[in-house]
């Protein structure tokens, strides 16, 4: 161990809301060894990593990691490229639909290697962890542990200094496991002076350490190397050294697990019974033949390899899976997902927390014992006895997301108990739980089972709980390999430990796959390293990301389809849709008069094209009640001696009706009709007055410019393209942001020497070329399909149009930092985009009409200068020198939008 | 069905909603701020429309004329020279530019019969149409007070009386409002079905549901209800307060009419959200998703443009969307004030919608519940 510290640390605290995480911590860890946490659920181990990596802002305290302060952002820059992290959670930092090696590729460019030295690193690395032939399958597709594996390998492509993992074998299986280990020793020992410091639940692996910390309560309780610890505390094994450590109130509760012996012949009756089980997922057989039978009140275990179907089977078991072959039957009877009586006997529990976040502990429970359909006079003790049992009384009114993982599990087996069920299916329930709270739920699975006789089928990666199970089966591959009690396992290997037997097990049965764990090679020559681009902005880094959207862009084809084909498919609908030509409007006439010159007037309407005569109106109850129905949209009303008193050249009053209920068009319909009376008088004009009348004071000439044949489709085609370009692109943009904050893989951000514009930018980029594609086919739409004539310069329109999707796509970034869940970000998104581009920015009506706080969005709204252009180009016959004042607002909006978003933007978590 | 579990259920949504601050201050906005200020900057029928003079003849009647326009319905007219015309028709500065020839006066007094040139912008179909008769009969009007006195008239005594019930002024403001109502109504209806529905997935919370002793059509039932409840009282505190309050749009009929075709719209439009959650693979597919659906059926549901100049194949499919009905039934209820016995056929026609879209959607939601 070499003289000074790799971090330390000074009365350092951090708090969540009001939750205290971590507590005036003082401490220096020694720099070049493998240093363990160790300490229950929920004390700040993660939170005090994640400080360390620079990936959380500190709130209290000093750090200094690599001899600087990390306070400071200019430290934390240049040491980035030194440290790697891997967060808490099966392959949390991953991209699932990327590939093992774009996965890998993707950190070694963010890290500014060239294609060269990534290659040979990845090979490398790939062979080592054994992942080699897996190097194009899907992130998402691996096991837990091959997820860890790579997770590994991506934090290790950049020669770190500094290694932090956070609970890196969490959920892996023990022969994953020990390779696990195996990986990390050679690695270490090809790069002298590595530190490593690794939280741990597995008190086993945290013995091998050089340095432990043990915490609890945001504090920390001991440091030392593990023989320290287990001198000063006088117990021979951490396990019980840790809890000697505890202080006394905690201490108390503790008790050993005991776990009675089943009572004899009590349970002959088969409570779960499964016979040639098999799921086949397309040509992928997940479960492979797989027959046990299971007896009342027994604690049956299941081990096996990360993937190799114990989630599957179990999930057939309780009907959320139907079986592709085999039977499984409960109680005797077989499994029908439609059968709701059979589920009222099961319990259970996935292997993922999936109760619902966002009720109390006392609303998750209560709820679930009202969905099991438990008498409601019996709901409040029932919760209240369940509570006790659990030791949930404390947190009844705390959110599950607030609760340490040891506590949401608890509450998990809580609701699988709370109606009582004869079976409890429990898929890897202390998965990431602490020694002490996995013991004390053992407790409670020994009393169900002796007492209650509840029938436990339950599934592990720990060997001290199989060796609690009255009988185990090992799995591997979909198939099992032994089934038997523990003992005799162990027995049938000659092993010393379940363990062994187990590990022993799995390797015959990989044996054929050869997946060999290759002997140490060479240490690396890793000298050419291009260390530390610490530049502010980097081009390879910002592209790492680009390259990253793309390829996820390309392997959800569906969404990519959307964007392009849907915007057509859009355009072709608003663009037949809104139609400003109002035709065939309705009318009825009320003619008190019926004469010849009343229905003369009365023709003169109905002959247009634009109206469409209705049977005539009875009288004004008829004519109130088919305008209320809108079955008419212009009622008029010939007055009583209309003839005569027009012959006698008295003034006479036409009235006419107009239905307001929609002022666009009765706006028409008022220009019509005035025209068509005006057309009317002079032509009678002529009839009784003679050539005199037909000549005016002057001529009016009216030009409709631009759009001589007045096409709506000409006039709505070009401004409907600026709309879809906002909309579509500013959609995926935010989403892509703020996808990576809710599934986690935005820490990758936080710990890499990735600056904000980079990050940004290079998220951009792939989404301003689907949208630049976009607008050519949609261009191209307008002008083919529907026959939009293209007077201006295309040139002008396409660069305008490249500046105008790098605005959309900005906009979209700059909501993205304000969005933290999917939900808010499409409906946000669709808030501030759809409405603004279709009414304030001259799609309808033009902007220096608008008034109110809606003519200032449409000022300085980017869609309404895109709108100019865009009707520029096609209908105005004009070029960039025209149209140059236009661009100016998008050229500002640009570094105004992506510097908002780089501001805004965190670099660390809160 | 047990009623008691689409009761807990649903009641399990409200208090997931209440979680979710962001979502809330979005709900409240899109029923509040956005809806005044849509409705705020929607011109009155013709607002503000920019005109330009040409004025070469200088004369009495020129100034007359260009005197003539004036806000509300015209911004001041800028009076320009002929170069600066077609320039500032480019730049799209004015919509409408009158061009008064020289000796117009002098022509017109000696009975010449001068012509005067209006040139239109006709890429702004709306304001080209109704300004276009505008600005003659503005013109026309000055002309004849002006010659009024040196010539008499050979005209026929025939006026035209028009009015415009309903809403008198034509403020599209007014109707704007509604309209941008009825949009809320269908978005947030599909997003808080839809992407909750993805949530749950994504958090592994709906497999746990399905352990337990619900069904599909329960489940699907308490979103419906709950999330329709949201959105209704979300849009009666609108109208109420928002439309009737603040903007002061008179509401002429029964506004109990209008909630129960607004439940019903909902109905229908919360069961597409469960429906375009159950074929959208992620949330970036359901956002796209999302607006494809949303933009056709705010502009082409009779909302934005009158449906009778939509060609016939569009107002045929159109006729399947809910919305569509229930424009017509929100124009006829709270603008005309018709009742059950007038708007019966909208109601009708938006149940069976719903009914439809409900079976169809609940048959999808099975299978992807499998």
């Amino acid at each position: 161990m070499s003289g000074s510290p790799v971090a330390r640390l000074e009365n350092v605290g951090l708090s969540y809301g009001r939750t205290r995480a971590l507590d005036a911590v003082t401490l220096d860890i020694p720099a070049g060894c493998m240093v363990g946490l160790i300490g229950p659920d929920g004390v700040g181990k993660s939170s005090l990593l994640s400080l360390i990596a620079g990936a959380r802002a500190i709130q209290q305290g000093r750090i200094e990691v690599l001899g600087g302060d990390m306070a400071r952002a200019a430290h934390r820059h240049g040491v980035y490229p030194r440290i790697a992290y891997m967060p808490q959670g099966l392959g949390r930092n991953l991209y699932p639909t990327l590939s093992v090696f774009d996965n890998i590729d993707f950190f070694g460019r963010l890290f500014g290697h060239g294609r060269q030295e990534r290659e040979r690193r990845i090979a490398e690395l790939l062979d080592d962890t054994g992942l080699a032939p897996f190097a194009e399958r899907p992130a998402g597709k691996l096991s837990g542990g091959m997820k860890q594996k790579l997770g590994l390998c991506c934090a290790l492509i950049h020669d770190p200094d500094l290694l932090i993992l956070d609970e890196p074998t969490t959920g892996v299986d023990p022969l994953a496991r020990r390779q696990f280990w195996q990986l990390i020793e050679r690695i270490r020992l090809s790069r002298e002076g590595m530190s490593v410091i690794v939280a741990t639940a597995y008190m086993e692996e945290a013995a091998r350490f050089d340095w432990l910390v043990a915490m609890d309560g945001g504090r920390i309780l001991a440091c030392g190397p593990p023989a320290e610890l287990l001198r000063r505390t006088g117990t021979t094994d951490l396990d019980a050294a840790f809890i000697a450590l505890l202080p006394a109130a905690k201490r108390d509760g503790y008790r050993k697990v005991v776990i009675p012996p089943r009572p004899a012949g009590g349970g002959e009756e088969t409570a779960i019974e499964a016979e040639h089980l098999s799921m086949r997922f397309g040509d992928f057989t997940a479960v492979d033949d797989v027959s046990f039978r299971i007896a009342r009140g027994e604690i049956f275990g299941f081990l096996g390899s990360n993937g190799c179907g114990k989630t599957t089977t179990m999930k057939m078991l309780t009907g959320l899976l139907e079986a592709s072959g085999g039977r499984a039957r409960l109680f005797g009877r077989d499994i029908d997902p439609r059968d709701l009586t059979i589920r009222r006997r099961v319990g259970y529990m996935s292997q993922g927390f999936s109760l619902y976040s966002e009720l109390t502990v006392r609303q998750n429970l209560e709820l679930h014992a009202r969905l099991f359909g438990l008498p409601a006079e019996t709901i409040p003790a029932r919760v209240g006895e369940t509570a006790g049992q659990f030791e949930l009384a404390g947190h009844m009114d705390a959110l599950p997301g607030a609760l340490p993982l040891g506590i949401r599990q608890r509450l998990s087996l809580a609701v699988a108990t709370i109606h009582a069920p004869d079976i409890l299916i429990l898929d890897e329930p202390t998965s990431g739980v602490d020694p002490v709270a996995r013991d004390g739920f053992w407790r409670i699975l020994a009393d169900l089972s002796r007492r209650q006789g509840v029938t436990i089928f339950v599934s592990t990666h720990f060997m001290n709980e199989a060796e609690r199970c009255d009988r185990i089966s090992l799995m591997h591959a979909g198939k099992v390999l032994v089934s038997d009690t523990p003992a005799a396992i162990v027995a049938s290997r000659s092993a010393d430990t379940l363990e062994a037997a187990f590990v022993g097990y799995l390797e015959d049965a990989t044996a054929a796959q050869a997946v060999t764990v290759s002997a140490p090679a060479a240490p690396p020559s890793r000298d050419e390293t291009p260390r530390a681009r610490s530049r502010l902005f980097d081009v390879r880094r910002m592209f790492a990301y680009t390259r990253r959207e793309t390829l996820e862009l390309v392997r959800d084809p569906i969404r990519a389809t959307l964007a392009t084909i849907g915007s057509l498919i859009l355009m072709f609908v608003i663009g037949y849709g809104i139609n400003m030509d109002v035709e065939n409007l309705s009318f009825a006439i009320l003619d008190h008069d019926d004469t010849a010159i009343s229905r003369d007037y009365g023709l003169q309407l109905s002959g247009s094209r634009f109206f469409t005569e209705r049977p005539p109106l009875t009288g004004y109850a008829d004519m109130d009640r088919r305008m209320e129905s809108g079955e008419i949209s212009l009622a008029l009303e010939i007055p009583p001696g209309f003839g005569r008193d027009l012959a006698r050249g008295r003034t006479v009053a036409i009235g006419a009706w107009i239905d307001g209920a929609m002022p666009a068009r009765a706006e028409t319909v008022r220009g019509y009709v005035e025209g068509m009376h005006m057309t009317w008088l002079a032509q009678k004009a002529r009839e009784i007055y003679g050539k005199d009348a037909a000549q005016g004071d002057f001529r009016f000439e009216v030009r409709y410019r631009y759009n001589p044949d007045v096409r709506s489709l000409d006039a709505m085609a070009p401004a409907v393209i600026p709309m879809l370009l906002l909309m579509i692109p500013s959609m995926l943009a935010v989403l892509s942001v703020v996808r990576e904050k809710e599934l986690g893989s935005i820490v990758n951000f936080y710990v890499t020497p990735v600056t904000r514009l980079e990050f940004l930018i290079g998220k951009q980029i792939p989404y301003v070329a689907v949208a630049m594609l976009n607008f050519l086919l949609l261009a191209a739409f307008a002008v083919v399909v529907f026959a939009v004539p293209f007077t201006g310069s295309f040139a002008t329109l396409a660069a305008a149009a490249f500046l105008y999707v790098i605005v959309a796509t900005a906009m979209g970034l700059v909501l993205s930092t304000f969005l933290n869940s999917q939900i808010a970000a499409i409906f946000g998104t669709a808030l501030v985009t759809m409405i603004p581009a279709a009414q304030y920015s001259g799609l309808i009506d033009p902007v220096s009409s608008l008034q109110g706080f809606g003519a200032f969005i449409g000022h300085i709204y980017p869609t309404t200068y895109f709108v100019t252009i865009a009707r520029g180009t096609f209908s105005k016959a004009l070029g960039f020198a025209e149209l140059s004042g236009a661009f100016v607002p998008l050229l500002i909006a640009i570094p105004v939008l992506i510097g908002l978003g780089a501001a805004f933007l965190r670099k660390q978590a809160r | 069905m047990r009623a008691a579990n689409v009761l807990h259920l649903g009641i399990k949504e409200l208090r997931g909603l209440l979680r979710d601050p962001m979502l809330l201050v979005l709900i409240v906005y899109a029923f509040t701020a956005a809806i005044y200020t849509a409705s705020k900057a929607m011109p009155e029928t013709l607002n503000r429309a920019p005109i330009a003079i040409v004025d070469e003849d200088r004369s009495a009647v020129s100034t007359r004329i260009a005197g003539a326009f004036y806000p509300p319905y015209f911004l001041a007219p800028a009076l320009i020279s002929q170069q600066e015309m077609d320039s500032r028709m480019n730049a799209g500065l004015d919509t409408f530019a009158l061009d008064i020839p020289p000796n117009f006066q002098r022509d017109l007094l000696a009975g010449r019969a001068p012509a005067l040139q209006l040139n239109i912008d006709a890429t702004r179909m709306s304001q080209a149409f109704t300004g276009g008769g505008y600005v003659q009969s503005i013109v026309s009007g000055e002309i004849s007070e002006f010659l009024a006195g040196h010539r008499s008239e050979a005209v026929l005594p025939v006026t035209l009386d028009l009015r415009a019930r309903f809403n008198p002024e034509l403020n599209k403001g007014w109707f704007g409002a509604i309209s941008d109502v009825i949009t809320s109504i269908t978005m947030l209806s599909i997003v808080l079905t839809g992407a909750a529905l993805i949530r749950e997935r994504e958090h592994g919370t709906i497999e746990h549901l399905l352990v337990m002793p619900v069904t599909a059509f329960e489940i699907m039932v308490s979103k419906v209800w709950s999330m329709g409840l949201i959105v209704l009282a979300a849009s009666a505190f609108c109208l109420v307060f928002v439309v009737e309050g603040l903007l002061a749009v008179p509401v002429n009929g029964s506004l109990l009419l209008f909630l129960a075709g607004a439940a019903l719209d909902i109905f229908a439009m919360t069961c597409l959200g469960i429906f375009l959650a159950t074929i959208a693979g992620s949330m970036p597919q359901f956002g796209l998703l999302l607006m494809m659906v949303l933009m056709p059926l705010q502009l082409l549901s009779g909302g934005v443009t009158p449906r009778e100049s939509m060609p016939d194949i569009i107002q045929f499919i159109m006729l399947a969307a809910p919305n569509t009905h229930f424009v017509m039934l929100a124009q006829a209820v709270l603008f005309r004030g018709a009742g059950f016995d007038v708007v019966w056929p909208q109601l009708a026609a938006m149940f069976l919608i719903g009914a439809a879209l409900f079976v169809f959607s609940l048959n999808h939601f099975r299978n992807f519940l499998r």
